[in-house]
Protein backbone atom coordinates (compact mmCIF):
# COMPACT_ATOMS: atom_id res chain seq x y z
CA UNK A 1 0.00 0.00 0.00
CA UNK A 2 1.38 3.38 -0.95
CA UNK A 3 0.64 6.55 0.91
CA UNK A 4 -2.82 7.97 0.27
CA UNK A 5 -1.53 11.42 -0.76
CA UNK A 6 -0.59 10.58 -4.40
CA UNK A 7 -3.93 8.88 -4.89
CA UNK A 8 -5.77 12.02 -3.84
CA UNK A 9 -3.63 14.10 -6.16
CA UNK A 10 -4.38 11.75 -9.05
CA UNK A 11 -8.05 11.90 -8.28
CA UNK A 12 -8.24 15.68 -8.24
CA UNK A 13 -6.27 16.03 -11.47
CA UNK A 14 -8.56 13.46 -13.05
CA UNK A 15 -11.58 15.58 -12.13
CA UNK A 16 -10.03 18.49 -14.06
CA UNK A 17 -9.60 16.32 -17.14
CA UNK A 18 -13.12 14.90 -17.20
CA UNK A 19 -15.96 16.88 -18.70
CA UNK A 20 -18.43 18.81 -16.61
CA UNK A 21 -22.05 17.71 -16.49
CA UNK A 22 -23.96 19.61 -19.19
CA UNK A 23 -21.10 19.68 -21.66
CA UNK A 24 -22.97 17.13 -23.78
CA UNK A 25 -25.59 19.80 -24.50
CA UNK A 26 -22.84 22.10 -25.67
CA UNK A 27 -21.49 19.65 -28.23
CA UNK A 28 -24.99 18.65 -29.37
CA UNK A 29 -25.88 22.26 -29.97
CA UNK A 30 -22.71 23.09 -31.86
CA UNK A 31 -23.31 19.97 -33.95
CA UNK A 32 -26.86 21.09 -34.72
CA UNK A 33 -25.70 24.57 -35.66
CA UNK A 34 -23.05 23.15 -37.96
CA UNK A 35 -25.56 20.77 -39.55
CA UNK A 36 -28.00 23.62 -40.23
CA UNK A 37 -25.27 25.66 -41.88
CA UNK A 38 -24.22 22.72 -44.03
CA UNK A 39 -27.82 21.97 -45.06
CA UNK A 40 -28.36 25.57 -46.19
CA UNK A 41 -25.20 25.48 -48.28
CA UNK A 42 -26.13 22.11 -49.76
CA UNK A 43 -29.61 23.26 -50.74
CA UNK A 44 -28.19 26.38 -52.33
CA UNK A 45 -25.59 24.31 -54.16
CA UNK A 46 -28.20 21.87 -55.48
CA UNK A 47 -30.40 24.71 -56.73
CA UNK A 48 -27.41 26.32 -58.42
CA UNK A 49 -26.29 23.03 -60.00
CA UNK A 50 -29.82 22.31 -61.25
CA UNK A 51 -30.16 25.81 -62.71
CA UNK A 52 -26.80 25.74 -64.44
CA UNK A 53 -27.09 22.22 -65.84
CA UNK A 54 -30.63 22.75 -67.12
CA UNK A 55 -29.81 26.21 -68.45
CA UNK A 56 -26.63 25.24 -70.31
CA UNK A 57 -28.31 23.84 -73.44
CA UNK A 58 -30.05 27.20 -73.96
CA UNK A 59 -27.13 29.45 -73.04
CA UNK A 60 -24.55 27.55 -75.14
CA UNK A 61 -23.52 29.56 -78.21
CA UNK A 62 -25.26 28.24 -81.33
CA UNK A 63 -28.05 26.64 -79.33
CA UNK A 64 -31.11 25.80 -81.39
CA UNK A 65 -33.55 27.98 -79.49
CA UNK A 66 -37.28 27.50 -79.45
CA UNK A 67 -38.01 31.23 -79.42
CA UNK A 68 -37.57 33.12 -82.69
CA UNK A 69 -34.31 34.79 -81.66
CA UNK A 70 -30.64 34.39 -82.62
CA UNK A 71 -29.21 33.98 -79.14
CA UNK A 72 -30.39 33.34 -75.63
CA UNK A 73 -29.20 36.77 -74.56
CA UNK A 74 -31.45 38.40 -77.13
CA UNK A 75 -34.36 36.51 -75.61
CA UNK A 76 -33.54 37.21 -72.00
CA UNK A 77 -32.36 40.82 -71.83
CA UNK A 78 -35.82 42.40 -72.24
CA UNK A 79 -37.05 40.16 -69.44
CA UNK A 80 -34.13 41.12 -67.21
CA UNK A 81 -34.71 44.80 -67.96
CA UNK A 82 -38.43 44.47 -67.19
CA UNK A 83 -37.73 42.64 -63.93
CA UNK A 84 -35.20 45.20 -62.76
CA UNK A 85 -37.38 48.15 -63.80
CA UNK A 86 -40.41 46.83 -61.93
CA UNK A 87 -38.28 46.18 -58.83
CA UNK A 88 -36.70 49.64 -58.98
CA UNK A 89 -40.12 51.30 -59.27
CA UNK A 90 -41.30 49.29 -56.28
CA UNK A 91 -38.29 50.25 -54.15
CA UNK A 92 -38.34 53.91 -55.16
CA UNK A 93 -41.96 54.12 -54.05
CA UNK A 94 -41.75 51.88 -51.00
CA UNK A 95 -38.46 52.91 -49.36
CA UNK A 96 -39.30 56.52 -48.41
CA UNK A 97 -42.74 55.50 -47.19
CA UNK A 98 -41.36 52.54 -45.25
CA UNK A 99 -38.61 54.57 -43.58
CA UNK A 100 -41.15 57.27 -42.76
CA UNK A 101 -43.62 54.83 -41.25
CA UNK A 102 -40.86 53.09 -39.31
CA UNK A 103 -39.67 56.43 -37.90
CA UNK A 104 -43.22 57.39 -37.04
CA UNK A 105 -43.65 54.16 -35.12
CA UNK A 106 -40.26 54.26 -33.41
CA UNK A 107 -39.80 57.96 -32.66
CA UNK A 108 -42.85 60.10 -33.28
CA UNK A 109 -46.08 58.33 -32.45
CA UNK A 110 -47.29 57.93 -28.88
CA UNK A 111 -47.25 54.21 -27.95
CA UNK A 112 -51.03 53.76 -28.17
CA UNK A 113 -50.96 54.84 -31.83
CA UNK A 114 -47.63 53.27 -32.75
CA UNK A 115 -48.73 49.75 -31.83
CA UNK A 116 -51.84 49.59 -34.08
CA UNK A 117 -50.01 51.24 -36.98
CA UNK A 118 -47.22 48.68 -36.71
CA UNK A 119 -49.78 45.90 -36.54
CA UNK A 120 -51.58 47.07 -39.67
CA UNK A 121 -48.29 47.30 -41.57
CA UNK A 122 -47.40 43.77 -40.48
CA UNK A 123 -50.82 42.64 -41.71
CA UNK A 124 -49.92 43.84 -45.20
CA UNK A 125 -47.29 41.10 -45.26
CA UNK A 126 -49.90 38.48 -44.44
CA UNK A 127 -52.05 39.17 -47.51
CA UNK A 128 -51.46 36.47 -50.15
CA UNK A 129 -49.84 37.74 -53.32
CA UNK A 130 -52.72 36.47 -55.46
CA UNK A 131 -54.99 38.88 -53.58
CA UNK A 132 -52.61 41.73 -54.40
CA UNK A 133 -52.71 40.56 -58.01
CA UNK A 134 -56.50 40.67 -58.19
CA UNK A 135 -56.58 44.03 -56.42
CA UNK A 136 -53.99 45.47 -58.80
CA UNK A 137 -55.76 44.11 -61.85
CA UNK A 138 -59.36 44.97 -60.98
CA UNK A 139 -59.07 48.01 -58.72
CA UNK A 140 -55.75 49.77 -59.08
CA UNK A 141 -55.28 49.40 -62.84
CA UNK A 142 -58.55 51.17 -63.86
CA UNK A 143 -57.81 53.93 -61.32
CA UNK A 144 -54.41 54.49 -62.86
CA UNK A 145 -55.67 54.95 -66.45
CA UNK A 146 -56.49 58.69 -66.16
CA UNK A 147 -53.23 59.28 -64.27
CA UNK A 148 -51.27 57.64 -67.10
CA UNK A 149 -53.13 59.84 -69.56
CA UNK A 150 -52.12 62.91 -67.56
CA UNK A 151 -48.50 61.76 -67.25
CA UNK A 152 -48.32 61.16 -70.99
CA UNK A 153 -49.84 64.54 -71.77
CA UNK A 154 -47.58 66.57 -69.48
CA UNK A 155 -44.42 64.50 -69.12
CA UNK A 156 -44.57 62.61 -72.40
CA UNK A 157 -41.13 63.91 -73.38
CA UNK A 158 -39.62 61.61 -70.73
CA UNK A 159 -39.16 58.15 -72.32
CA UNK A 160 -40.85 56.52 -69.32
CA UNK A 161 -44.14 58.27 -70.10
CA UNK A 162 -43.93 58.25 -73.89
CA UNK A 163 -46.19 56.49 -76.37
CA UNK A 164 -49.94 55.96 -76.45
CA UNK A 165 -51.03 55.41 -72.85
CA UNK A 166 -52.82 52.25 -71.81
CA UNK A 167 -56.59 51.89 -71.74
CA UNK A 168 -56.58 49.00 -69.26
CA UNK A 169 -53.96 50.27 -66.80
CA UNK A 170 -52.18 46.91 -66.80
CA UNK A 171 -48.68 48.31 -67.21
CA UNK A 172 -45.25 47.86 -65.69
CA UNK A 173 -45.81 50.97 -63.55
CA UNK A 174 -49.01 49.49 -62.09
CA UNK A 175 -47.10 46.29 -61.37
CA UNK A 176 -44.37 48.34 -59.69
CA UNK A 177 -46.94 50.07 -57.50
CA UNK A 178 -48.48 46.74 -56.46
CA UNK A 179 -44.99 45.41 -55.73
CA UNK A 180 -44.20 48.49 -53.65
CA UNK A 181 -47.18 47.79 -51.41
CA UNK A 182 -45.99 44.21 -51.07
CA UNK A 183 -42.41 45.10 -50.08
CA UNK A 184 -43.52 47.94 -47.78
CA UNK A 185 -44.09 45.76 -44.68
CA UNK A 186 -40.73 44.01 -45.10
CA UNK A 187 -38.75 47.24 -45.20
CA UNK A 188 -40.89 48.89 -42.51
CA UNK A 189 -40.64 46.04 -40.03
CA UNK A 190 -36.85 45.79 -40.31
CA UNK A 191 -36.27 49.54 -40.21
CA UNK A 192 -38.53 49.90 -37.20
CA UNK A 193 -36.59 47.24 -35.30
CA UNK A 194 -33.29 48.91 -36.05
CA UNK A 195 -34.51 52.43 -35.33
CA UNK A 196 -35.74 51.42 -31.88
CA UNK A 197 -32.35 49.86 -31.16
CA UNK A 198 -30.47 53.13 -31.59
CA UNK A 199 -28.72 53.60 -28.23
CA UNK A 200 -30.55 56.11 -26.03
CA UNK A 201 -27.10 57.33 -25.03
CA UNK A 202 -26.40 58.64 -28.53
CA UNK A 203 -29.84 60.11 -28.94
CA UNK A 204 -29.45 62.01 -25.67
CA UNK A 205 -26.01 63.18 -26.74
CA UNK A 206 -27.56 64.81 -29.79
CA UNK A 207 -30.50 66.27 -27.85
CA UNK A 208 -28.12 67.54 -25.15
CA UNK A 209 -26.20 69.47 -27.80
CA UNK A 210 -29.40 71.24 -28.79
CA UNK A 211 -30.59 69.06 -31.65
CA UNK A 212 -34.23 69.09 -32.68
CA UNK A 213 -35.87 65.69 -32.97
CA UNK A 214 -35.30 65.54 -36.70
CA UNK A 215 -31.65 66.59 -36.30
CA UNK A 216 -31.24 63.96 -33.63
CA UNK A 217 -32.61 61.36 -36.03
CA UNK A 218 -30.27 62.50 -38.79
CA UNK A 219 -27.27 62.52 -36.45
CA UNK A 220 -27.79 59.29 -34.58
CA UNK A 221 -30.66 57.12 -35.81
CA UNK A 222 -29.90 57.10 -39.54
CA UNK A 223 -26.14 56.58 -39.25
CA UNK A 224 -26.72 53.81 -36.74
CA UNK A 225 -29.39 52.17 -38.89
CA UNK A 226 -27.57 52.63 -42.21
CA UNK A 227 -26.50 49.03 -42.71
CA UNK A 228 -29.90 47.83 -41.55
CA UNK A 229 -31.75 50.11 -43.95
CA UNK A 230 -29.62 48.82 -46.84
CA UNK A 231 -30.28 45.21 -45.79
CA UNK A 232 -34.00 45.81 -45.47
CA UNK A 233 -34.09 47.37 -48.94
CA UNK A 234 -32.21 44.34 -50.27
CA UNK A 235 -34.73 41.99 -48.70
CA UNK A 236 -37.50 44.06 -50.25
CA UNK A 237 -35.67 43.95 -53.57
CA UNK A 238 -35.46 40.18 -53.34
CA UNK A 239 -39.20 40.02 -52.89
CA UNK A 240 -39.83 42.49 -55.72
CA UNK A 241 -37.51 40.68 -58.14
CA UNK A 242 -38.97 37.28 -57.40
CA UNK A 243 -42.65 38.14 -57.08
CA UNK A 244 -44.56 36.08 -59.62
CA UNK A 245 -48.27 35.93 -59.00
CA UNK A 246 -49.11 39.59 -58.55
CA UNK A 247 -47.10 40.68 -61.57
CA UNK A 248 -48.49 37.88 -63.72
CA UNK A 249 -52.03 39.01 -62.95
CA UNK A 250 -51.48 42.75 -63.19
CA UNK A 251 -49.11 43.07 -66.11
CA UNK A 252 -50.21 42.62 -69.65
CA UNK A 253 -46.73 41.91 -70.90
CA UNK A 254 -44.95 42.10 -74.22
CA UNK A 255 -41.83 43.45 -75.89
CA UNK A 256 -39.34 45.70 -74.12
CA UNK A 257 -40.09 49.41 -74.00
CA UNK A 258 -38.84 52.30 -71.90
CA UNK A 259 -42.43 53.41 -71.58
CA UNK A 260 -43.96 52.41 -68.27
CA UNK A 261 -47.49 53.46 -69.16
CA UNK A 262 -48.25 51.22 -72.12
CA UNK A 263 -49.96 47.86 -72.00
CA UNK A 264 -48.56 44.92 -73.90
CA UNK A 265 -45.03 46.11 -73.10
CA UNK A 266 -42.31 44.64 -70.91
CA UNK A 267 -42.30 41.41 -68.98
CA UNK A 268 -40.55 40.14 -65.86
CA UNK A 269 -38.63 36.89 -65.56
CA UNK A 270 -40.80 35.25 -62.85
CA UNK A 271 -43.97 36.17 -64.67
CA UNK A 272 -42.58 34.91 -68.01
CA UNK A 273 -41.67 31.60 -66.41
CA UNK A 274 -45.05 31.25 -64.69
CA UNK A 275 -46.99 32.02 -67.85
CA UNK A 276 -45.03 29.68 -70.12
CA UNK A 277 -43.90 26.87 -67.89
CA UNK A 278 -47.07 24.73 -67.99
CA UNK A 279 -46.81 24.26 -71.76
CA UNK A 280 -43.05 24.27 -72.10
CA UNK A 281 -41.00 21.21 -73.04
CA UNK A 282 -37.63 20.51 -74.61
CA UNK A 283 -35.56 23.56 -75.45
CA UNK A 284 -38.29 25.96 -74.32
CA UNK A 285 -37.99 24.51 -70.83
CA UNK A 286 -34.22 25.09 -70.89
CA UNK A 287 -34.79 28.67 -72.00
CA UNK A 288 -37.12 29.35 -69.09
CA UNK A 289 -34.78 27.75 -66.56
CA UNK A 290 -31.91 29.76 -68.00
CA UNK A 291 -34.03 32.87 -67.49
CA UNK A 292 -34.44 31.76 -63.90
CA UNK A 293 -30.67 31.44 -63.65
CA UNK A 294 -30.34 35.04 -64.82
CA UNK A 295 -32.72 36.13 -62.04
CA UNK A 296 -30.58 34.20 -59.57
CA UNK A 297 -27.50 36.02 -60.83
CA UNK A 298 -29.18 39.43 -60.62
CA UNK A 299 -30.20 38.82 -57.01
CA UNK A 300 -26.73 37.57 -56.12
CA UNK A 301 -25.06 40.58 -57.72
CA UNK A 302 -27.38 43.03 -55.99
CA UNK A 303 -26.73 41.42 -52.62
CA UNK A 304 -22.99 41.55 -53.12
CA UNK A 305 -23.14 45.21 -54.05
CA UNK A 306 -25.20 45.90 -50.94
CA UNK A 307 -22.67 44.03 -48.81
CA UNK A 308 -19.89 46.11 -50.30
CA UNK A 309 -21.76 49.35 -49.56
CA UNK A 310 -22.32 48.33 -45.96
CA UNK A 311 -18.73 47.19 -45.45
CA UNK A 312 -17.27 50.37 -46.87
CA UNK A 313 -18.46 52.28 -43.81
CA UNK A 314 -17.73 49.56 -41.30
CA UNK A 315 -15.30 51.60 -39.21
CA UNK A 316 -17.96 54.23 -38.56
CA UNK A 317 -20.87 51.83 -38.17
CA UNK A 318 -21.17 52.17 -34.42
CA UNK A 319 -20.63 48.46 -33.98
CA UNK A 320 -17.14 49.01 -32.61
CA UNK B 1 -20.31 83.40 -21.09
CA UNK B 2 -20.92 81.92 -17.67
CA UNK B 3 -24.40 82.35 -16.24
CA UNK B 4 -26.19 82.00 -12.92
CA UNK B 5 -28.72 79.23 -12.26
CA UNK B 6 -31.56 79.79 -9.80
CA UNK B 7 -34.28 77.34 -8.94
CA UNK B 8 -37.46 78.51 -7.23
CA UNK B 9 -39.69 75.79 -5.80
CA UNK B 10 -38.89 73.30 -8.53
CA UNK B 11 -40.85 70.03 -8.51
CA UNK B 12 -39.87 67.34 -11.01
CA UNK B 13 -42.35 64.65 -12.08
CA UNK B 14 -42.30 61.35 -13.93
CA UNK B 15 -45.91 61.21 -15.06
CA UNK B 16 -47.83 61.58 -11.80
CA UNK B 17 -44.91 60.51 -9.60
CA UNK B 18 -43.18 63.43 -7.93
CA UNK B 19 -39.48 62.57 -7.99
CA UNK B 20 -38.03 65.81 -6.66
CA UNK B 21 -39.82 68.35 -4.48
CA UNK B 22 -39.38 71.99 -3.67
CA UNK B 23 -35.80 72.67 -4.75
CA UNK B 24 -34.54 76.19 -4.08
CA UNK B 25 -30.95 76.75 -5.05
CA UNK B 26 -28.79 79.59 -6.31
CA UNK B 27 -25.70 78.58 -8.26
CA UNK B 28 -23.21 81.34 -8.97
CA UNK B 29 -21.42 81.68 -12.29
CA UNK B 30 -17.82 80.44 -12.57
CA UNK B 31 -18.17 77.92 -9.79
CA UNK B 32 -18.23 74.16 -9.57
CA UNK B 33 -21.22 72.79 -7.70
CA UNK B 34 -21.49 69.13 -6.76
CA UNK B 35 -24.79 67.32 -6.18
CA UNK B 36 -24.35 64.41 -3.78
CA UNK B 37 -26.77 62.04 -2.13
CA UNK B 38 -27.87 58.41 -2.02
CA UNK B 39 -29.17 56.58 -5.10
CA UNK B 40 -32.68 57.56 -6.11
CA UNK B 41 -32.58 60.88 -4.26
CA UNK B 42 -33.32 62.82 -7.44
CA UNK B 43 -30.00 64.55 -7.99
CA UNK B 44 -29.64 63.32 -11.56
CA UNK B 45 -33.32 63.99 -12.23
CA UNK B 46 -32.92 67.56 -11.01
CA UNK B 47 -29.72 67.97 -13.04
CA UNK B 48 -31.52 66.84 -16.18
CA UNK B 49 -34.29 69.33 -15.55
CA UNK B 50 -31.76 72.18 -15.65
CA UNK B 51 -31.31 71.81 -19.41
CA UNK B 52 -34.77 70.44 -20.07
CA UNK B 53 -33.45 66.96 -20.90
CA UNK B 54 -35.79 65.52 -18.29
CA UNK B 55 -38.87 66.12 -20.40
CA UNK B 56 -37.50 63.94 -23.23
CA UNK B 57 -39.02 60.97 -21.40
CA UNK B 58 -42.74 60.52 -22.07
CA UNK B 59 -44.86 62.03 -19.32
CA UNK B 60 -41.95 63.72 -17.55
CA UNK B 61 -42.45 67.36 -16.62
CA UNK B 62 -41.27 70.11 -14.31
CA UNK B 63 -43.13 72.65 -12.19
CA UNK B 64 -41.71 75.81 -10.71
CA UNK B 65 -39.19 78.34 -11.98
CA UNK B 66 -35.67 77.69 -13.23
CA UNK B 67 -33.85 80.88 -14.03
CA UNK B 68 -30.82 81.19 -16.27
CA UNK B 69 -29.47 84.67 -15.48
CA UNK B 70 -32.99 85.69 -14.50
CA UNK B 71 -34.71 84.20 -17.54
CA UNK B 72 -37.13 81.36 -16.80
CA UNK B 73 -36.17 78.43 -19.05
CA UNK B 74 -39.57 76.85 -18.42
CA UNK B 75 -41.50 79.90 -19.67
CA UNK B 76 -44.04 78.91 -22.31
CA UNK B 77 -42.27 80.75 -25.12
CA UNK B 78 -38.90 79.11 -24.51
CA UNK B 79 -37.73 76.47 -26.97
CA UNK B 80 -36.10 73.54 -25.12
CA UNK B 81 -33.76 73.08 -28.07
CA UNK B 82 -32.31 76.59 -27.50
CA UNK B 83 -31.95 75.88 -23.77
CA UNK B 84 -29.98 72.71 -24.46
CA UNK B 85 -27.64 74.45 -26.85
CA UNK B 86 -26.76 76.96 -24.09
CA UNK B 87 -26.57 74.45 -21.26
CA UNK B 88 -24.26 71.63 -22.27
CA UNK B 89 -24.38 68.17 -20.79
CA UNK B 90 -21.84 65.41 -20.24
CA UNK B 91 -23.37 62.03 -19.56
CA UNK B 92 -22.61 59.20 -17.22
CA UNK B 93 -21.22 56.98 -19.92
CA UNK B 94 -19.06 58.43 -22.69
CA UNK B 95 -21.24 58.82 -25.77
CA UNK B 96 -19.32 60.20 -28.74
CA UNK B 97 -21.25 59.79 -31.99
CA UNK B 98 -19.89 56.46 -33.26
CA UNK B 99 -20.53 57.28 -36.90
CA UNK B 100 -18.52 60.49 -36.77
CA UNK B 101 -14.80 61.13 -36.72
CA UNK B 102 -13.19 62.78 -33.70
CA UNK B 103 -13.15 66.08 -35.57
CA UNK B 104 -16.81 65.84 -36.56
CA UNK B 105 -17.75 64.96 -33.01
CA UNK B 106 -16.23 68.19 -31.76
CA UNK B 107 -17.97 70.18 -34.49
CA UNK B 108 -21.33 68.42 -34.06
CA UNK B 109 -22.88 71.33 -32.17
CA UNK B 110 -21.96 73.79 -34.91
CA UNK B 111 -23.41 71.51 -37.53
CA UNK B 112 -26.70 71.67 -35.63
CA UNK B 113 -26.69 75.43 -35.41
CA UNK B 114 -26.32 75.51 -39.16
CA UNK B 115 -23.24 77.70 -38.77
CA UNK B 116 -21.07 77.67 -41.87
CA UNK B 117 -17.48 77.38 -40.76
CA UNK B 118 -14.42 78.02 -42.87
CA UNK B 119 -11.87 75.22 -42.80
CA UNK B 120 -9.47 77.39 -40.79
CA UNK B 121 -12.14 78.41 -38.26
CA UNK B 122 -13.27 74.79 -37.88
CA UNK B 123 -9.66 73.66 -37.35
CA UNK B 124 -9.27 76.36 -34.72
CA UNK B 125 -12.42 75.31 -32.87
CA UNK B 126 -11.38 71.65 -32.96
CA UNK B 127 -7.95 72.46 -31.58
CA UNK B 128 -9.12 74.85 -28.84
CA UNK B 129 -11.88 72.53 -27.72
CA UNK B 130 -9.66 69.47 -27.66
CA UNK B 131 -6.93 71.42 -25.87
CA UNK B 132 -9.59 72.64 -23.44
CA UNK B 133 -10.47 69.02 -22.78
CA UNK B 134 -6.79 68.03 -22.40
CA UNK B 135 -7.14 65.64 -25.31
CA UNK B 136 -5.39 67.44 -28.15
CA UNK B 137 -1.97 65.85 -27.78
CA UNK B 138 -3.45 62.36 -27.70
CA UNK B 139 -5.62 62.65 -30.79
CA UNK B 140 -4.15 65.37 -33.00
CA UNK B 141 -2.74 62.80 -35.43
CA UNK B 142 -5.98 60.87 -35.84
CA UNK B 143 -8.72 63.46 -35.99
CA UNK B 144 -10.34 61.63 -38.89
CA UNK B 145 -10.60 58.32 -37.04
CA UNK B 146 -13.90 57.39 -35.37
CA UNK B 147 -14.40 58.71 -31.86
CA UNK B 148 -15.51 55.29 -30.71
CA UNK B 149 -11.96 53.98 -31.19
CA UNK B 150 -10.68 55.96 -28.20
CA UNK B 151 -10.37 54.63 -24.66
CA UNK B 152 -13.20 55.30 -22.22
CA UNK B 153 -11.45 58.22 -20.55
CA UNK B 154 -10.51 59.74 -23.88
CA UNK B 155 -14.07 59.33 -25.10
CA UNK B 156 -15.39 61.15 -22.06
CA UNK B 157 -12.95 64.00 -22.62
CA UNK B 158 -14.03 64.04 -26.27
CA UNK B 159 -17.61 64.46 -25.04
CA UNK B 160 -16.47 67.34 -22.85
CA UNK B 161 -14.69 68.89 -25.84
CA UNK B 162 -17.91 68.49 -27.83
CA UNK B 163 -19.84 70.31 -25.10
CA UNK B 164 -17.41 73.19 -24.68
CA UNK B 165 -16.93 73.62 -28.45
CA UNK B 166 -20.22 75.51 -28.71
CA UNK B 167 -19.26 77.69 -25.72
CA UNK B 168 -22.29 77.05 -23.53
CA UNK B 169 -23.15 79.12 -20.45
CA UNK B 170 -23.42 76.17 -18.13
CA UNK B 171 -22.07 72.62 -18.25
CA UNK B 172 -23.92 69.83 -16.49
CA UNK B 173 -22.09 66.61 -15.73
CA UNK B 174 -23.94 63.49 -14.72
CA UNK B 175 -21.45 61.26 -12.88
CA UNK B 176 -18.87 61.88 -15.63
CA UNK B 177 -16.23 59.65 -14.03
CA UNK B 178 -18.29 56.69 -12.92
CA UNK B 179 -17.26 54.63 -15.95
CA UNK B 180 -13.61 55.69 -15.88
CA UNK B 181 -10.43 54.34 -14.31
CA UNK B 182 -8.63 56.41 -11.61
CA UNK B 183 -6.13 57.99 -14.02
CA UNK B 184 -8.81 59.09 -16.46
CA UNK B 185 -10.86 60.31 -13.51
CA UNK B 186 -7.95 62.46 -12.41
CA UNK B 187 -7.65 63.89 -15.91
CA UNK B 188 -11.34 64.79 -15.97
CA UNK B 189 -11.20 66.31 -12.47
CA UNK B 190 -8.23 68.50 -13.45
CA UNK B 191 -10.26 69.56 -16.43
CA UNK B 192 -13.26 70.48 -14.28
CA UNK B 193 -11.02 72.72 -12.18
CA UNK B 194 -9.88 74.55 -15.31
CA UNK B 195 -13.37 74.77 -16.73
CA UNK B 196 -14.77 76.85 -13.90
CA UNK B 197 -12.72 79.79 -15.12
CA UNK B 198 -15.11 80.01 -18.05
CA UNK B 199 -18.24 78.08 -17.22
CA UNK B 200 -20.72 77.35 -14.50
CA UNK B 201 -20.17 73.65 -13.83
CA UNK B 202 -22.64 71.41 -12.04
CA UNK B 203 -21.59 67.84 -11.38
CA UNK B 204 -23.53 64.92 -9.99
CA UNK B 205 -21.27 62.45 -8.23
CA UNK B 206 -21.52 59.42 -6.02
CA UNK B 207 -17.95 59.85 -4.98
CA UNK B 208 -17.73 62.17 -2.00
CA UNK B 209 -13.96 62.53 -2.30
CA UNK B 210 -14.51 63.73 -5.82
CA UNK B 211 -17.02 66.32 -4.64
CA UNK B 212 -14.55 67.45 -2.02
CA UNK B 213 -11.77 67.69 -4.61
CA UNK B 214 -13.54 69.57 -7.37
CA UNK B 215 -16.51 71.47 -5.97
CA UNK B 216 -16.65 74.98 -4.51
CA UNK B 217 -20.15 74.34 -3.23
CA UNK B 218 -21.97 71.11 -2.56
CA UNK B 219 -25.67 70.31 -2.47
CA UNK B 220 -26.87 67.29 -0.54
CA UNK B 221 -30.09 65.61 -1.70
CA UNK B 222 -31.92 62.98 0.27
CA UNK B 223 -35.00 60.83 0.10
CA UNK B 224 -37.25 59.90 3.02
CA UNK B 225 -38.27 56.49 1.69
CA UNK B 226 -39.40 54.57 -1.38
CA UNK B 227 -42.12 56.44 -3.27
CA UNK B 228 -41.30 59.70 -1.50
CA UNK B 229 -39.91 62.64 -3.47
CA UNK B 230 -36.25 63.57 -3.13
CA UNK B 231 -35.43 66.90 -1.50
CA UNK B 232 -32.53 69.29 -1.36
CA UNK B 233 -31.40 69.02 2.25
CA UNK B 234 -28.46 71.35 2.44
CA UNK B 235 -26.49 73.57 0.09
CA UNK B 236 -23.32 75.26 1.26
CA UNK B 237 -19.59 75.65 0.77
CA UNK B 238 -18.05 72.22 0.17
CA UNK B 239 -15.88 72.57 3.28
CA UNK B 240 -18.88 73.30 5.44
CA UNK B 241 -20.87 70.38 4.04
CA UNK B 242 -18.10 67.90 4.72
CA UNK B 243 -16.69 69.26 7.96
CA UNK B 244 -19.43 71.17 9.69
CA UNK B 245 -22.85 70.45 8.18
CA UNK B 246 -25.80 72.09 9.83
CA UNK B 247 -28.24 69.26 9.08
CA UNK B 248 -28.10 65.91 10.86
CA UNK B 249 -28.93 63.97 7.64
CA UNK B 250 -26.02 65.56 5.85
CA UNK B 251 -23.71 64.75 8.71
CA UNK B 252 -24.85 61.12 8.73
CA UNK B 253 -24.33 60.82 4.99
CA UNK B 254 -20.90 62.45 4.70
CA UNK B 255 -19.59 60.60 7.72
CA UNK B 256 -20.75 57.27 6.28
CA UNK B 257 -23.28 56.54 9.02
CA UNK B 258 -26.08 56.65 6.51
CA UNK B 259 -28.38 53.69 5.72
Amino acid sequence: MSTPAPATARESSASLRGSRAGSAGDSIFSGLALASAVVILLVLAFVAIFLVSEALPAIRPGADLDSPVDSFFEYVWPLMAGTVMAAIIALLLATPVAVGVALFISHYAPPRIAKPVGFVIDLLAAIPSVVYGVWGWLTLAPLMVPIYGWLNEHLGFIPFFAGAPTTTGRTLLTSGIVLSVMVLPIITALCREIFTQTPILHQEAALGLGATRWEMIKMTVFPFARAGIVSSIMLGLGRALGETMAVTMVLSGGIFSWSLIQSGRNQTIPSEIALNFPEAFGMRLNELIAAGLMLFIITLAVNMIARAIVNKHKEFSGAN
Amino acid sequence: MSKRIQANDVDVYYGTFKAVEGVNIDIAPRTVTAFIGPSGCGKTTFLRSINRMHEVLPGAHVEGELLLDGENIYASNVDPVRVRSQIGMVFQRPNPFPTMSIRDNVLAGYKLNGTRLSKARADEIVETSLRGANLWNEVKDRLDKPGSGLSGGQQQRLCIARSIAVQPDVILMDEPCSALDPISTLAVEDLINEMKEQYTVIIVTHNMQQAARVADKTAFFNIQGVGEPGKLIEFDETNTIFNNPSNQQTEDYVSGRFG
